[in-house]
């Protein structure tokens, strides 16, 4: 209950101050604007071509936006002096890790939906076909990301060229991941069923329980330094 | 008969790199007990109380805080000491009263609305509660950093400069605090450049030099121009 509870309030506390501070939502937007934006000059209204290279547009501007919002994870940490006060509470530290990951994976749905439906809208792609299994593929991708972000936003926070090192940790770390996210989403905006996409997914939920795992076995250590 | 100490520091080696900062440390705080630690810039004393408070490890010695290693089980020692450095450990988008709550249920604890409410107003901040964070001065963040200390039980308290930024009130406040954390048999380790009187509190002066304790003294009826002497003759000399 203690465990879920120190949990909670690492996620409140991320969440409340991200709501009240915007620093992270603001350029996220933006940032997944730009991106719309360029796609949209770049593949023009060609629904072949479109079609062909939606699922890498989509989880393209899903990654540099999660690489922004996570590598942010613990400069708040950084920049309040909080790092000392995470480290000296008492009790199991990866309940610290679940609560951080929690906020960031709240945030990273938040735009993932916003992207997706300025995507259906600038794009005029109809999901209707790709439901329900499109909101479960992103769902998984999201947590694999996340987990790993999460860890390594912690492993990288103290380190000066944090913002090179961070993405040259994950990326290749979740190669895993983003090949199972973008051949799914491929298949299922191509209109295949959920079961043609089964072994991308039992893949992704694999990963995902690995990743998270390891990401509270190993925060402690990362935390301590 | 003597008490046993809480904090035993046997022998403390602490090296940043090839930087050695303490050079063979010992120290012993006993309950009730409270121990000013005195030395120049850069004469390992926050390093010395954050290997106390288990954020540093010793390169080599034994750390024992509330009976317990603070190597082999910082966890341990972890839910028994009070800590507070020069970072006030604050979120400025919070507001007074969040923050408190946030490190309370982190810290293990479910503190009532009147709980944090009476710690607010320990420290003068019951009337700006609601207020973000972000609109205090230095002074009302140290102040609120202090109230977090009031929401446990600590056996052992590490101070960075507890008296540092603060006003009159807040000061005669945190003297008050201190004595009454003592006379329930607490132990106090404290950091200070003050020799004035921020050091009645302490019942020995450390003074920290060349990385090793050059002067551990009973303060007794030293007086502020007694501790300028010493503090001349062993710290200054030794830096």
């Amino acid at each position: 209950m203690t465990f879920a509870r120190r949990a909670a309030v690492v996620a409140w506390k991320d969440l409340l101050v991200e709501r009240r501070s915007k620093e992270t939502l603001n350029a996220l937007l933006f940032f997944s604007l730009l991106l719309l934006f360029v796609f949209q000059f770049a593949l023009g209204p060609d629904r072949e071509r479109l079609a062909g290279v939606l699922p890498g547009v989509l989880w393209l501007g899903f990654i540099l936006s999660a690489l922004l919002a996570l590598g942010r994870t613990f400069l708040l940490e950084r920049e309040h002096d909080c790092w000392e006060g995470l480290l000296l509470a008492p009790g199991d530290k990866s309940a610290i890790y679940l609560g951080k990951l929690a906020a960031n994976l709240a945030l990273m749905a938040f735009v993932e939906t916003l992207v997706l439906g300025l995507f259906v809208i600038f794009f005029d792609i109809d999901l209707g076909g790709a439901l329900p299994g499109l909101p479960l593929v992103v769902a998984l991708g999201t947590l694999g990301l996340g987990a790993v972000g999460t860890l390594f936003a912690a492993m990288t926070a103290h380190v000066r060229a944090r913002e090179v090192l961070f993405p040259v940790l994950l990326l290749p770390v979740q190669i895993p991941v983003l090949l199972a996210t973008v051949k799914a989403t491929e298949a299922l905006l191509l209109g295949e069923s959920l079961g043609a996409v089964a072994h991308w997914v039992k893949l992704l939920a694999a990963a995902d329980v690995v990743y998270v795992v390891i990401g509270l076995l190993t925060f402690d250590a990362v935390l301590e330094g | 008969m003597t008490a046993e100490p809480v904090i035993r520091l046997s022998d403390v080696r602490k090296a940043f790199g090839v930087q050695p900062v303490l050079d063979g440390v010992s120290l012993e705080v006993r309950p009730g007990e409270a121990v000013a630690l005195l030395g120049g810039n850069g004469a390992g004393k926050t390093t010395l109380l954050k290997i106390v408070a288990t954020i540093l490890r010793p390169t080599s010695g034994r750390v024992f805080v509330a009976g317990r290693d603070a190597v082999r089980d910082a966890e341990g020692v972890r839910g028994r000491i009070g800590f507070a450095g020069h970072g006030a450990w604050v979120y400025d988008d919070l507001t007074a009263t969040e923050n408190l709550r946030f490190w309370a249920t982190l810290g293990g604890r479910a503190p009532s609305d009147p709980e944090l409410a009476a710690a607010l107003a320990a420290v003068d901040l019951d009337r700006t509660g609601t207020a973000r964070v972000r609109t205090f001065s230095a002074g009302m963040k140290r102040r609120l950093s202090l109230a977090r200390l009031t929401l446990f039980q600590p056996a052992v308290l590490a101070l960075d400069e507890p008296f540092g930024g603060l006003d009159q009130r807040a000061k005669k406040w945190l003297e008050g605090q201190l004595e009454t954390f003592k006379s329930r048999g607490g132990a106090l380790l404290m950091v200070t450049h003050s020799f004035g009187r921020e050091l009645g509190i302490a019942d020995r002066i450390a003074i920290l030099a060349g990385g090793r304790i050059a002067l551990d003294t009973p303060r007794g009826g030293l007086d502020p121009d007694d501790v300028q002497r010493l503090y001349a003759a062993h710290a200054e000399e030794g830096a």
